[in-house]
């Protein structure tokens, strides 16, 4: 059957009566009033505790593991360690996966699991922890990435080498996974070119997602080897795969249902607890629940890559830029994963640059391993290149906006790492930014304004779903993406507007493991886009399906029947004269026709297409104690089109706010001793409400022809540019614009000090 | 680990009876606000908590003197909420108002605050300037103590294993006085003092200050009473050299850390910023309040 994947018929006529609107959640009712349930809502009869045992050591070997007194503490029920998850070799994927899970040879970070407990109380369990006796050889441990690349740092993995790399660097031990190459046109030529050559150094923190629902799980593992599990998660058919390949066990056997989901932003898309849970489960034949506290939440579970670069960017007196040469380092934690590649993909795809260089280095280090957050690896990139395209455009003495229009892409661009655009609305995305209110107005005195831009590709990918219609004609979506962000309210706006029905008919739910088809995680802000498609292509089949009804109970030709506003009526006087016949008519009937009306669509989906975000941010500093004020924000974004522009907002705001955590105050501190200092989010300092200003928007819509709504993904471009702007206005404040995050008070003072020495600011 | 083990005894007799009875570690548990997170942190296992809100009498504000007493169980909320004492005490109200977050507000108390033992603590160093007394009671009946020898290092106090703390004594300011707390924090709130800084001061009729007192939070193991900034103050009208000379006494009286939460060299340098400012914003109010 074809799919609108094929004719994908965006109508930029079409007048819109639900998509565009901003309704209230169909889900937010329950989060409001506490009834929504999460992860650690559930409960089963019988569940036992389970609590992790973690290493007190960054590396360490793992000599001798002595669970036998645990074992015979009265109310423990199982006690679990690498001996208890099936062998898979080390530095392949899987291998890498059941040790991220389970220790095997050596701890790799302080947190690092090595048994667990599943006993009938929390107490019971923490008492059997410290009845397990473990031996570690311990070994010289390294967590600062650059140093992890010194010859003389300690080796994590005896078996890495580096991927990518030449001549003798490719045969010795090392702790850099990966060197990776993407360049085109010629460097030498293009700085031979310049007028102006600017460079600089730039390093930025690992950032922890900071969902508000730590991990839980439940897991219920039946005589005969049926698991159940119920989690958070932003990866249902990606956490059974992986089961599948670490436990040995058949996908078919194991069914995940995904809870409501408190936060993920990336992080929620690997698992921890999970198949420690079900092992656990399996020996103590009972269900054992887990649920990590915050300290191991921020101990054990992925942060996001810190980061180091160097770049050198030149352009011509008219603001042409004409060559980048960039070096970027990534950490990763103890094993590869940090999605690297996509920073040197995304980092300048924005502007037309003929000559490119960059070089990247993905390395290991005894630290949590890193996890997916809101485009990873990519506004840490961004927020040094933003910071030297501003410093050039100021240079040549160009407006900010004008040099990056000066170099913006368009529809047919040809990107670095070879796709083409469609249509693209980066310019249009700067004009907007040009025209705001924010940027029009004077910046007020003793303040500082930055501005960036960002990019990210959006995704789509393997997606199923399902739609049912009901005997009253309301409808129900079956949908396997996980909501991060309000996607199934989107949904139902999609198939109202279809069916040309009020919202409030159309519900969506998110299924299990086992009642629908293969679905991609949720990331890569492919979710509402892909499952969008998905949805859209369904209603129209249950459309189609509802004239077939309604020709057959007229008795006239299929032909012979439309459809609008949720009722099918006759194309035309001469099939008859009959009275329209609702959703509900028709789905009343559906006994004496052919049976339950339903949709199904499956596909991978492509086109989703890119977006592009400006920032503007104004700041004030304090200049004797160097506290960073954010005075006023404004995002402005390309959505394609916004299914629910509230939402839409949203996405921005929060990903702003992220932003200001992650440039102002949020690190991992880490004692010589490599242990993690701040645990907790008192110490941890994300932002709190009443140190961020409202966020104001501005929506841009220049709608993606692939999408039948034009939309395109909004969850991460809008983090991409954050800490670049804002270190932008940091920068006009104090007269040296800051190259480390996070621009914390004590670091911020010292630059004050120094720009205050050199005359500036 | 043996069984945690909760009390809520109706009297103090009662409560000090148990508390030299227990065998293992004991907690006095008021708003719980720093004893239940560190039970749930592990960094504390007792065997024993005692619950002080059940006794008569330590839930109220009352007039003493001129001043006021303060009972142990008192919420920060409580505080903040007395007009007579916001109005007199302002610095000490600055200082309640930084404790956590609205809902922390409504448990914490002023003696869990001290009794906890952080340098940081937000509420001790107003009381200390404003010279609060703390009532203590025990086996052998009660004492007073300068709130500023309670805590001895950070989370230890001076306290016996058998004493609670049982109120506060906020005496009677003098005529034309003034106090005002101010912290350094990277966030607006829901964080802890980097450094804190408070300063109480007098001044007679030409304006000139007669009596100084001034304490740094978070920059020792214990707040730091400075007479060296205190003298800085006194016989001055609290000019622009008073002020650069307190600003250099304060740096000087900083022994701190490096840790999380802060660079040793950024602590000292804005103790010295923030002393300056507490002290013009107590020299106003000094001048305002009657």
């Amino acid at each position: 059957m074809t799919t609108i994947l094929e004719k994908p018929g965006y109508n930029p006529d079409k007048q819109y009566k639900i998509v565009g609107t901003s309704p209230v959640k169909h889900d937010g009712f329950d989060k409001v009033t506490g009834r929504a349930k999460f992860a650690a809502d559930a409960f089963l009869p019988g569940m036992l505790v389970g609590k992790f045992l973690r290493s007190p050591h960054p590396h360490a070997i793992l000599k001798r593991i002595d669970i036998s007194k645990a074992e015979k503490l009265p109310g423990v029920k199982a006690v679990v360690t690498r001996d208890d998850f099936p062998e898979i070799k080390a530095g392949t994927g899987g291998g890498d996966m059941t040790r991220l899970v389970m220790a095997r040879e050596k701890v790799y970070w302080e947190g690092h699991p090595v048994a667990a407990v599943a006993a009938t109380s929390e107490s019971i369990a923490k008492k059997a922890l410290k009845l397990i006796e473990v031996e570690y050889e311990v070994l010289p441990h390294v967590i600062d990435p650059l140093e992890a690349m010194r010859d003389d740092a300690p080796i994590l993995h005896d078996y890495m080498r580096t991927k990518g790399a030449k001549g003798p660097a490719a045969e010795k031990k090392t702790n850099v996974v990966e060197r990776l190459e993407l360049s085109k046109g010629d460097i030498e030529k293009g700085f031979a070119q310049a007028d102006l050559i600017v460079e600089g150094s730039y390093d930025t923190k690992p950032m922890h997602q900071g969902y508000i629902e730590p991990q839980s799980c439940i897991a219920s593992v039946s005589d005969d080897g049926q698991v159940d599990l119920w989690c958070c998660t932003q990866a249902p058919w990606v956490y059974r795969d992986r089961l599948t390949e670490i436990l040995k066990w058949d996908s078919s056997k194991i069914r995940i249902q995904q809870s409501e989901l408190g936060g993920g932003f990336g992080g929620k898309t690997t698992f921890y607890a999970e198949p420690v849970s079900i092992v656990l489960s399996k020996k103590a034949k009972a269900p054992v629940k887990m649920t990590l506290t915050r300290i191991e939440v921020l101990r054990g579970t992925g942060p996001v890559s810190g980061t180091a670069s160097k770049l050198r960017m030149g352009c011509k007196k008219d603001g042409t830029i004409v060559a980048v040469d960039a070096e970027l380092v990534f950490q990763t934690g103890p094993y590869s994963g940090s999605a690297f590649t996509n920073a040197p993909q995304a980092m300048l795809t924005r502007y037309e640059i003929e000559n490119v260089k960059t070089v990247s280095f993905e390395v290991v280090s005894n630290r949590p391993k890193v996890s997916s957050f809101r485009a990873p690896c990519v506004p840490q990139v961004v927020f040094g290149v933003e910071g030297l395209i501003d410093e050039m455009a100021r240079k040549v003495g160009m407006d900010p906006l004008d040099f990056r229009l000066k170099n913006a892409i368009v529809e047919g661009h040809k990107t670095i790492y070879g796709e083409t655009f469609t249509k693209i609305g980066f310019v249009e995305t700067l004009k907007a930014a040009k025209a705001c209110d924010h940027y029009k107005s004077p910046v007020p005195k003793g303040q500082g304004r930055g501005i960036a831009c960002g990019f990210w590709f959006n995704r789509g990918g393997e997606t199923t779903g399902s739609m049912a219609l009901a005997p009253d004609g309301t409808v129900n979506i079956i949908l396997g993406t996980a909501d991060v962000a309000g996607s199934r309210m989107s949904m139902s706006m999609m198939a109202a507007e279809e069916f040309g029905i009020p919202v409030d008919r159309v519900r969506s739910q998110l299924a299990d493991t086992n009642s629908l088809g293969y679905n991609r995680v949720t990331a890569g802000s492919r979710t509402t886009y892909s499952s969008g498609m998905i949805v859209v292509d369904s209603a129209r089949k249950i459309i189609a399906e509802l004239c077939r009804r309604a020709a057959k109970m007229w008795n006239v030709p299929e032909e012979g029947v439309v459809f609008e506003d949720g009722h099918c009526r006759p194309a035309s006087s001469n099939v008859g004269d009959f009275p329209p016949l609702s959703m509900k008519d028709i789905a009343a009937k559906t006994t004496y026709t052919m049976g339950a009306i339903c949709g199904h669509s499956e596909m991978n989906v492509t086109g989703a297409g890119p977006g592009f975000a400006v920032h503007i941010v104004d700041s004030e500093v304090d200049k004797e104690t160097g506290l960073v004020s954010i005075k006023r924000y404004t995002i402005v974004e390309d959505a394609g089109k916004a299914i629910s522009p509230l939402q839409v907002e949203g996405q921005f705001q929060g990903a702003a706010v992220q932003g200001i955590g992650w440039a102002l105050n949020e690190e991992y501190i880490y004692g010589a001793d490599g242990k993690l200092q701040n645990p907790a989010f008192l110490d941890y300092r994300m932002p709190v409400a009443s140190d961020v200003p409202m966020i104001d928007t501005v929506i841009v819509e220049v709608a993606n022809p692939k999408h039948p709504y034009g939309l395109r993904g909004v969850g991460e471009v809008p983090l991409t540019p954050a800490m670049a702007a804002i270190a932008n206005s940091v920068g006009a404040c104090i007269g040296i614009r800051p190259s480390s995050l996070p621009m914390s008070p004590p670091r911020l003072l010292k630059l004050i000090e120094e720009a205050k020495a050199k005359g500036l600011g | 680990m043996p069984d945690l083990r909760y009390e809520a005894p109706g009297s103090l007799a009662d409560a000090v009876r148990m508390l030299a009875a227990a065998g293992g570690p004991t907690r006095i548990l008021a708003g719980g606000t720093d004893v239940i997170v560190q039970m749930e942190t592990d960094l504390i296992e007792p065997e024993l908590l005692i619950d002080i809100k059940k006794i008569p009498g330590l839930h109220t504000i009352t007039a003493e003197n001129g001043g006021f007493r303060i009972g142990a169980a008192v919420s920060a909320m409580k505080m903040m909420d007395h007009a007579a004492l916001c109005a007199t005490h302002p610095g000490i109200i600055e200082g309640v108002k930084l404790i956590g977050s609205i809902q922390v507000k409504g448990r914490a108390t002023v003696a869990g605050n001290l009794c906890n033992a952080s340098p940081g603590a937000d509420s001790v160093p107003p009381m200390i300037t404003a010279g609060a007394i703390a009532r203590v009671t025990g086996p052998n009946g009660s004492r007073d103590v300068p709130v500023e020898q309670i805590p001895v290092a950070p989370g230890k106090t001076s306290l016996a294993k058998d004493e609670i703390i049982e109120s506060f004594f906020l005496p009677a300011l003098p005529r034309n006085s003034g106090g005002a707390y101010q912290r350094f924090t990277p966030r607006t709130e829901m964080d802890i003092a980097v450094v804190g800084v408070a300063v109480n001061l007098t001044l007679d009729g030409a304006g000139v200050c007669t009596a100084a007192r001034v304490a740094l939070g978070a920059v020792g193991p214990t707040v730091v009473v400075s007479d060296e900034c205190a003298q800085a103050l006194i016989g001055t009208k609290v000019d622009e050299a008073a002020l650069e000379k307190l600003a250099a006494a304060a740096s000087a009286a900083c022994r701190p850390i490096d840790d999380k939460r802060g660079t040793k060299e950024f602590r000292i340098k804005v103790a010295a910023v923030l002393a300056r400012r507490v002290a013009q914003q107590a020299l106003e109010r000094a001048r305002h309040i009657a």
